[in-house]
């Protein structure tokens, strides 16, 4: 039976809903506003300025599933928080002591030679996967704009051929490791790979640069989805590139000194 | 000549829990079927097109030919070595040259253990008799194989990640503890 009182209750509820759901949107709206005011810089690279004591492992920049149905949530999650992390706790481990724990990441992937073969290891393997992370995305844009596409279009003759050649390094690499989209000293952008967890910033590697984006092709990075068939998985890569992230990278290449 | 993939000496199911059918479907079927494909292709038109031997060609190219055929053999031998219920532990001969080199067969797991553990990267852990009748252990990246440094090998564990991703994925120190569940020792008793 419905009783006046009753229906004052819901009435109530319901303006509180309404209130409660407009004060939701107005959070959403200003997270949203806050997060397009953080995101004018992109902050992937400030990691190299950090002296290794002060290294952190960051938060994935989404959720598991976010790049489902690419890149599937048991392998990102496997991926981030069992590899990634042990790369992370491993560095920290070989460097706790060292009297070259205050030298900055960049420092020491430019002079990697010189340190024991775990630091070189586990260093890349930290680098490499925060850059990867970084360049993905569940709402990727599709393709490069503006300078980036410009210079692409310069250095490769076209955007598919620069992913042509981009795809056969990541095919091609015997082993474990990783291909790469760099800018070179010269100015010109390039494509390499490198074994293991080595990257362009490092002075072993055989070309190097900036990396502005890379794709890992160790087994554990497909494996559990695509197992052998690595070119599945390498043309999968490009539904999850976002070349808004890509394009912000190049930019602080260029302007690395 | 033209390689062919050996069949596997057991079921698929066989080496389960250790090793799933699922990951030797995968690592059998596909991965070693490619190194013999890969292999057969590259070598027309080269000095190894008529080369019968395996261990001629591993010897002597580089690169993609090299990979493909160390990858082939070293595949095979690693199959070779396990069996449903096989041997335990070595006797005879083999276990005193062990004890000889490690101290004891426990020692010589313990170290087996850290060079498959610690190998970064794709490639396999070897016990190999050296030029001068004594027992080492070593670790060789992707494709490597320690014939090519004179050495006899004895044994091997495969640490690509497609040897254990399906079944224990990132967790490899597992995988490597299992892998003594299935070795049959009168196997790598008559590889000396």
């Amino acid at each position: 039976m419905k009783t006046k009182e009753n229906k004052n209750i819901k009435s109530f509820s319901r303006t509180l809903k309404f209130v409660s759901s407009y004060v939701v949107v107005a959070m959403i709206m200003i997270s949203v506003n806050g997060q397009s005011i953080n995101n004018k810089k992109n902050k992937t690279m400030e990691v190299l300025k950090n002296k290794i004591s002060d290294l952190v492992f960051y938060e994935l920049p989404y959720s598991y599933d976010a790049l489902e149905p690419h890149f599937d949530k048991m392998t990102m999650e496997i991926h981030y928080s069992k590899h990634h992390k042990a790369y992370y706790d491993n560095l920290m481990a070989a460097m706790k002591d060292s009297p070259k724990a205050g030298v900055s990441l960049l420092e020491l992937m430019q002079n990697i030679s010189q340190y024991p073969v775990g630091v070189r290891n586990n260093g890349g393997g930290y680098f490499n996967h925060h850059l990867f992370w970084n360049i993905l995305s569940g709402s990727p844009q599709k393709a490069p704009q503006g300078k980036l596409k410009d210079a692409i279009e310069k250095d490769f003759g076209s955007f598919e051929a620069f992913k042509e050649e981009f795809e056969n390094a990541a095919k091609t690499r015997f082993g474990s490791g990783w291909a790469w989209l760099s800018l070179g000293k010269d100015g010109k952008l390039f494509v390499s790979s490198t074994p293991n967890q080595d990257n362009p910033f490092m002075d072993v590697a055989e070309k190097q640069g900036y990396p502005i984006m890379g794709i890992d092709v160790w087994e554990h990075a497909y494996y559990l989805k695509f197992q052998n068939r690595r070119p599945e998985y390498v043309g999968t890569y490009w539904n999850v590139v976002d070349w808004k992230k890509v394009e912000e990278l190049y930019e602080i290449a260029l302007n690395f000194k | 000549m033209t390689f062919t993939l050996k069949e596997l000496p057991y079921e698929k199911t066989a080496l389960e829990p250790f090793i799933s059918a699922k990951t030797l479907e995968f690592h059998y079927g596909k991965h070693h079927q490619a190194y013999v494909n890969n292999l057969n292709n590259l070598i027309v038109g080269t000095e190894f097109e008529n080369e019968t031997s395996l261990e001629e060609i591993i010897k002597k190219s580089k690169g993609g030919i090299f990979n493909n055929a160390a990858q082939v053999w070293n595949h095979s031998f690693y199959w070779n070595q396990f069996c449903k219920e096989g041997k335990k532990k070595p006797e005879g001969k083999l276990l005193s040259l062990i004890e000889d080199a490690f101290g004891s067969f426990e020692k010589f797991v313990e170290e087996f253990n850290k060079a498959s553990a610690t190998l970064f990267g794709s490639g396999w852990s070897w016990l190999v008799l050296n030029g001068e009748g004594k027992l080492e252990i070593t670790q060789e990246s992707n494709a490597g194989n320690p014939m090519t440094s004179g050495l006899k090998p004895l044994l091997t564990c495969d640490v690509w990640e497609h040897a254990y991703y399906i079944d224990y994925q990132n967790k490899r120190p597992d995988y490597i503890a299992n892998f003594w569940e299935i070795l049959d020792w009168s196997v790598i008793e008559n590889r000396l």
